[in-house]
């Protein structure tokens, strides 16, 4: 699969993040939930990519993957590479990790509202996260996080506020100034806008766009919201119950969508111009996390489930010059 | 025939240390038995209270109700104990709205015991029915809401709405804190009764994709006020407030190659409390001049279609 890849990017930056078959289980008392399965990702230099599905999908867990932040116990990385800029980050030891988090590899976390220190006014959050990772002077750092503010469009004289007297929207601004604080090359960014409203969603958004192409981050994009998806990114992986299903470009992913599950997550979603009088859902529920059925494992969902479905696993197919497919409709032996 | 619900110039204002918040500022409509009205606006625009307040759960400072032309405006303990047996509510977070201590089958009855109608027996035969309507296994009757996933647990939500009979639901963002795939069961599962049932639906959402997919009509709530009203097509077709405008560009559609002039406003929701006389979207309007001071009234531009600008009677702006 990475082979395939490389060919249809020679020409194009460098990757700056490879996932080889990450496999996280969580370890509670009743059972071990396998939370990611074998998970196989190349993020290129500048690119913006995007992970969809739906809650408990893995996406969240693949992102702490990478940045080593699982609450461990009761997660556990069993298996696989994160290679970030050509040294595997599983090999790192905590002091270097600490280096790397919010310097290299920054995080915008879901919800702005629990993200923020309530007691620490917004100005010194930034600064801190600047002076911890570069040897400057404290009014140094100061003046960069006045200018992080004014970048995400806050003016430098709310500095010293707290959280509390921001709107929504702002401290998911601040959230994401923090983030983009010591120009991080590859930031992680789970779910920035789902608890805004739409306009100020479009804002951030677009926000997000712009600093992107002008710093050149490679962003990975954690969403449910295919619109969303459709607006920001380059390419999308889709995954179900910790597996990517489906990966490949935007473009080749929205226009011939392949697998059954992302076929069924179109289908449901409410269209702006449709006519038909009912919705059309994917039946059924994502299979129990701590015991995932032998086969593939959107199979008890599937319209298309076949017997073999039921009996193995599909392996990955390449339908088209870098776009990969987990399934056996396509082949998948 | 006298129109279901009917609300006239409803106000609820919030005392707060700062003055008055202006939650819902006269809003006024009308709603036919078995239609759906779409309630769209951002958080904190008095949608949530708008529902609230019909259903009596606040009080309200300021108006007029009329349920099957009845007033209810200040209903008598006796009247208000029977309205409820008409209207109903489906809450928004299926996870926080469910006693944990309940197992499912308790939940559901629960309205049924209070109602005093039927005997033991015949709640249980009730409350079998209504998990069957909506979609529960028979299975679930003894488990505990923290057994079950958020669609299930909407799921629920819906039964005990439904226990009473109701003519009129509230549906406060039923399916916001669903994923997609379970959205759109709820969905379909909330057109199908209606369609049985002959309920009438408000439907109290921020996403504008399903309002246009379950409401008939549609309006538009800005700051405790409706800037816009209409038929769910029209609205869509020819938006003519400006906010409704950004709003409406501001949904991200999933396609790649529809990629739309999107309006992105300046600035944030202002405060509602003490709101100024004039348009209270003038602050981040860009069409907003000097007119936009005096107050504006909804004007019906088109049959049926309501807004809530000057600007929008001079057709060419």
């Amino acid at each position: 699969m990475i082979r395939g890849l490389r060919i249809e990017v020679h020409e194009v930056a460098e990757n700056i993040l490879e996932i080889k078959d990450l496999v996280v289980k969580y370890h509670t008392d009743d059972a071990v939930i396998h939370a990611v399965n074998g998970v196989n990702l190349t993020v290129k230099k500048g690119e913006t990519i995007g992970l969809v599905g739906e809650t408990g999908a893995g996406k969240t867990t693949i992102a702490r993957s990478i940045l080593r932040i699982l609450q461990t116990p009761p997660a556990k990385i069993w298996g696989g590479e994160i290679i970030f800029k050509d040294e595997d980050i599983m090999q790192k030891t905590e002091k270097e990790m600490r280096k790397i988090r919010g310097n290299q590899i920054a995080m915008i976390f879901q919800d702005p509202m629990t993200a923020l220190n309530p007691i620490e006014r917004v100005g010194f959050q930034i600064a801190e996260a600047i002076g911890l990772h570069n040897k400057i002077s404290r009014a140094e750092a100061e003046r960069r996080a006045c200018d992080m503010l004014e970048m995400v469009g806050i003016p430098m004289e709310r500095y010293n506020e707290y959280p509390h007297q921001f709107s929504g929207g702002m401290k998911q601004r601040v959230v994401i100034a923090m983030a983009l604080a010591c120009n991080p090359e590859l930031l992680l960014a789970d779910e920035p806008t789902t608890a805004l409203d739409v306009t100020i969603q479009a804002q951030v958004l677009e926000m997000m766009q712009s600093l992107k192409e002008k710093l050149g981050t490679s962003v990975i994009l954690i969403t449910h919201d295919l619109g969303v998806v459709a607006q920001t990114c380059d390419s999308v992986a889709v995954v179900y119950a910790g597996e990517i299903v489906e990966y490949g470009t935007a473009e080749h992913i929205f226009d011939h969508t392949a697998h059954p599950y992302t076929i069924g997550l179109f289908n449901s979603l409410p269209k702006l111009d449709s006519t038909e009088p009912r919705l059309k859902p994917i039946k059924g529920l994502m299979p129990d996390p701590t015991n995932l059925p032998k086969g593939c494992s959107f199979c008890e969902r599937c319209p298309e489930a076949m017997e073999k479905c039921a009996e193995k696993s599909p392996g990955v197919t390449e339908v088209a010059p870098g776009h990969f497919v987990k399934c056996f409709l396509v082949g998948g032996e | 025939m006298a129109p279901l619900l009917e609300v006239q110039d409803l106000k609820k204002y919030f005392k707060t240390g700062a003055g008055l918040l202006h939650a819902v500022d006269g809003v006024s409509f009308t709603l036919d038995q078995g239609k759906t009205l779409g309630v769209v606006g951002e958080s904190g625009c008095g949608k949530t209270t708008l529902g609230r307040v019909i259903l009596h759960l606040l009080d309200l400072t300021d108006g007029k109700m009329y349920f099957e032309g009845q007033d209810i405006t200040y209903p008598t303990r006796k009247e208000l104990r029977r309205l409820r047996e008409e209207m109903q509510i489906i809450f928004q977070d299926p996870y926080s709205s469910l006693n944990p201590r309940m197992t499912v089958s308790e939940a559901i009855m629960e309205p049924l015991i209070i109602q005093k109608k039927l005997n033991k027996d015949e709640i249980r035969a009730e409350t079998k029915k209504l998990m069957d309507t909506v979609g529960l296994a028979e299975r679930f009757e003894n488990a505990y809401p923290h057994e079950l996933d958020g669609g299930r647990r909407q799921r629920i939500g819906i039964a005990r709405a439904l226990a009473l009979k109701p003519k009129f639901i509230v549906c406060d963002e039923p399916v916001s804190a669903l994923d997609v795939s379970i959205q759109a069961q709820i969905i379909n599962l909330m057109l199908d009764l209606q369609e049985e049932r002959d309920l009438t639906y408000m439907f109290v959402t921020h996403d504008l994709s399903v309002v246009k997919y379950i409401s008939d009509e549609i309006m538009v709530m800005y700051l405790g006020q409706v800037v816009e009203k209409a038929p769910s097509d029209e609205l869509f077709r020819d938006p003519l407030h400006p906010y409704t405008q950004a709003l409406l560009s501001a949904i991200p559609i999933p396609d790649i190659h529809q990629k739309r002039e999107r309006i992105i406003m300046k600035g944030e929701i202002t405060s509602p409390i003490n709101p100024k006389p004039g348009c209270r979207f003038a602050a981040r309007c860009w069409l907003a001049s000097e007119e936009c001071n005096n107050p504006q009234v909804l004007q019906e531009i088109a049959p049926n279609h309501f807004v809530a600008c000057w600007k929008a009677n001079n057709a060419d702006y």
